[in-house]
């Protein structure tokens, strides 16, 4: 016996313990390696997939390495203009309020482009779902500081680290958020670990949940890698947040009503 | 005879959009429109057709919420006035990118920069020959009355679908503010879903069924090869609209030997100027553009024959006269007229001109 007709013993429906989400598309993934977006986009669609609202869920992608996840997940997207992600979605959640409707957004296009949108319909208390990947960093545009850059943290903007004096402080958007009557679940997630991504998945399922039961908006921050940005290997980038970031963005809820 | 009502223009916005089954308005306060989100809010259309109206945080998330309204392949307008319209230029840029069809008015005032709240024409370039970045055109419907207020809200939106691309009002603050007769359309029931999915059901996300593939509202493709194909089909579509979509108005043209052309406020001010002037035996006609993109081109040429001149009337330094001389090529002068910063000029003014400018040559 072969050692491949031993494996397709092996893989059968009745060994079947895990396998990809008919979601999650086939096409080559644009992320550079040790991405954090991959995982997400997996957790997110998983959900959609579970709860069975696919032919329910609109998805508005941003300006940013993200710009191109409606070529990953199979459902209807809409693609925004650089921070104005949230502006579309109350849109469209107001004007077919029975749908799923989410953004995925980064930390340039959330925390700075896009403040003024992402606070106001927070504010509104859309129903919606806000997914907002920190990585401390542009990412496509080559690896700049972003509102959420930590002090000392070298980008191609901050050649010497970035210096509060010079650069402002750290941004902590999602604090901010949590103070907004309309927001009803503020959570901030990581994906670093087998552990991290199961307990995201329960926060992505309790956002959309949510949803459901039109609770208002729902906001998941997830700090992320940017091993291009950061210069670092993909292991060394998730040591480096685990030093780095976490101690400052700390992980946890701080908002569930 | 219908609804007849004494109304202020911008008012009759709010109630035409409600009339003609909007899905969405989403607006932002600026002076001289905001009766039109005013009108709106105290209608509550949504307690009666079920329309949606928000009040955003800036003319820019208003804009973005038009662009996501109308990926759900619903009617769906703004409005605001020359600085707040600036803003919009983004969205505007997106929107044509993306191929939605949407409607946007602008009450123009007086600029550049806050200007000033007094109505002016001096957007017409931003309207008609870009405005934001990228090679598009805007249909663009230029209302001389406040019927037309009414009547170019429907045939707004019935352009924009029809062509997949925004379209414009350009009013000002003078057709905006003042009160007229004005006849409303009747009501049309919106769209029931089953509507949208027979007339957009191939591009908007509504959520995707099982039976097509997902529908994506995005005006980004990396692609050069691709990106120039899709530029190819936008201009083939503009070509379209100027083949089918010009609309103008000729007024005492058969005998005329000169002419204004002069579209919403400043052609009610030059038909007043064709009636003085004709009094004085001048024989003056005018031709007041429609549709400024697509521009009467051709009206303008098939007078070149019995006119010895053309006076081009705009409250702005002149922007429109440029489109007069290219259709014109040299054939007759053409001169322009404008007052500006908020003025508005008498008949008299206009007339003048004529006579000083093109007549006394």
């Amino acid at each position: 016996m072969t050692a491949t007709t031993e494996i397709n013993k092996i893989i059968n429906e009745d060994n079947l313990v895990y396998k990809k989400t008919n979601l999650l598309l086939d096409n080559e993934m644009h992320y550079c390696p040790g991405c954090t977006h991959g995982v997400i986009h997996k957790v997110i669609a998983e959900v959609i997939d579970e709860m069975d609202i696919q032919n329910e869920t609109i998805g508005v992608s941003p300006v940013g390495c993200s710009v191109l996840a409606y070529n990953y997940i199979d459902i209807d997207w809409q693609e925004a203009a650089h921070g104005r992600a949230p502006a579309l979605a109350t849109a469209t959640s107001r004007l077919m309020p029975e749908k799923y409707v989410f953004t995925y957004q980064g930390d340039g296009d959330l925390a700075s482009i896009g403040c003024a949108e992402i606070i106001h319909a927070c504010n509104r208390g859309e129903n919606i779902v806000v997914f907002f990947v920190n990585n401390a960093i542009y990412g496509m545009t080559g690896g700049q500081m972003a509102p959420t850059t930590l002090e000392g943290q070298v980008t191609a903007t901050t050649p010497y680290g970035r210096n509060t004096a010079l650069n402002g402080h750290t941004m902590k958007i999602t604090e901010m958020i949590a103070l907004l009557p309309g927001t009803r679940y503020v959570t901030r997630q990581s994906a670093e670990t087998p552990a991290a991504v199961r307990k995201l998945k329960k926060a992505v399922r309790k956002a959309f949940e949510n949803t459901t039961e039109k609770k208002g908006l729902s906001f998941i921050e997830i700090v992320g890698t940017c091993s291009s940005g950061w210069k670092l290997t993909p292991t060394q980038s998730n040591e480096w947040m685990k030093e780095n970031m976490f101690p400052f963005y700390q992980l946890g809820t701080l908002k569930d009503e | 005879m219908g609804d007849v009502r004494l109304m202020k223009g911008n008012e009759v916005i709010a109630e035409a959009a409600i009339r003609c089954g909007c899905d969405g308005y989403f607006g932002y306060p600026i002076t001289p429109q905001s009766e039109v989100m005013e009108t709106l809010m105290a209608r509550q259309p949504w307690e009666q057709t079920g329309m949606v109206v928000l009040q955003a945080e800036s003319e820019v998330a208003a804009i973005n919420m038009v662009y996501g309204g109308a990926s759900c392949g619903k009617k769906i307008m703004t409005s605001s006035s020359s600085p707040g319209i600036s803003l919009k230029q983004e969205g505007i840029t997106y929107l044509a990118g993306a191929e939605l069809p949407a409607l946007v008015v602008n009450v123009v005032r007086a600029g550049p920069g806050l200007g000033t709240i007094q109505p002016a024409q001096s957007d017409y370039f931003q309207s008609v020959k870009g405005g934001g970045h990228g090679d598009y055109k805007l249909i663009v419907l230029a209302p001389a009355s406040v019927q037309e207020m009414n009547d170019f809200v429907g045939l707004g939106f019935e352009l924009a679908f029809k062509y997949r691309n925004p379209a414009l009002i350009l009013s000002d603050g003078a057709i905006g503010q003042m009160m007229e007769k004005v006849e409303l359309s009747d009501y049309k029931p919106r769209w029931t879903d089953e509507e949208i999915q027979e007339i957009s059901g191939s591009w908007a996300t509504t959520g995707k069924k099982s039976d097509r593939e997902r529908n994506i509202s995005t005006s980004l493709d990396l692609d050069s090869a691709r990106q120039e194909q899709f530029n190819h089909k936008l201009q083939a579509k503009y070509r379209a609209m100027e083949e089918n979509e010009v609309r103008f108005e000729k007024i005492n043209c058969d005998d005329a030997e000169y002419l204004f052309i002069a579209y919403g406020s400043s052609a009610r001010i030059s038909q007043k100027a064709v009636e003085l002037g004709r009094e004085k035996g001048i024989k003056i006609g005018l031709i007041r553009p429609i549709t400024l993109f697509p521009y009467p081109t051709k009206a303008i040429q098939e007078m070149l024959g019995q006119v010895k001149g053309i006076l081009s009337v705009e409250m702005s330094a002149g922007q429109m006269v440029e489109d007069v001389r290219l259709a014109v090529n040299g054939k007759v002068p053409v001169e322009h007229f404008g007052r500006y910063g908020g003025i508005i000029p008498t008949p008299e003014e206009v007339l003048e001109a004529l006579e000083q400018k093109i007549i006394g040559k």
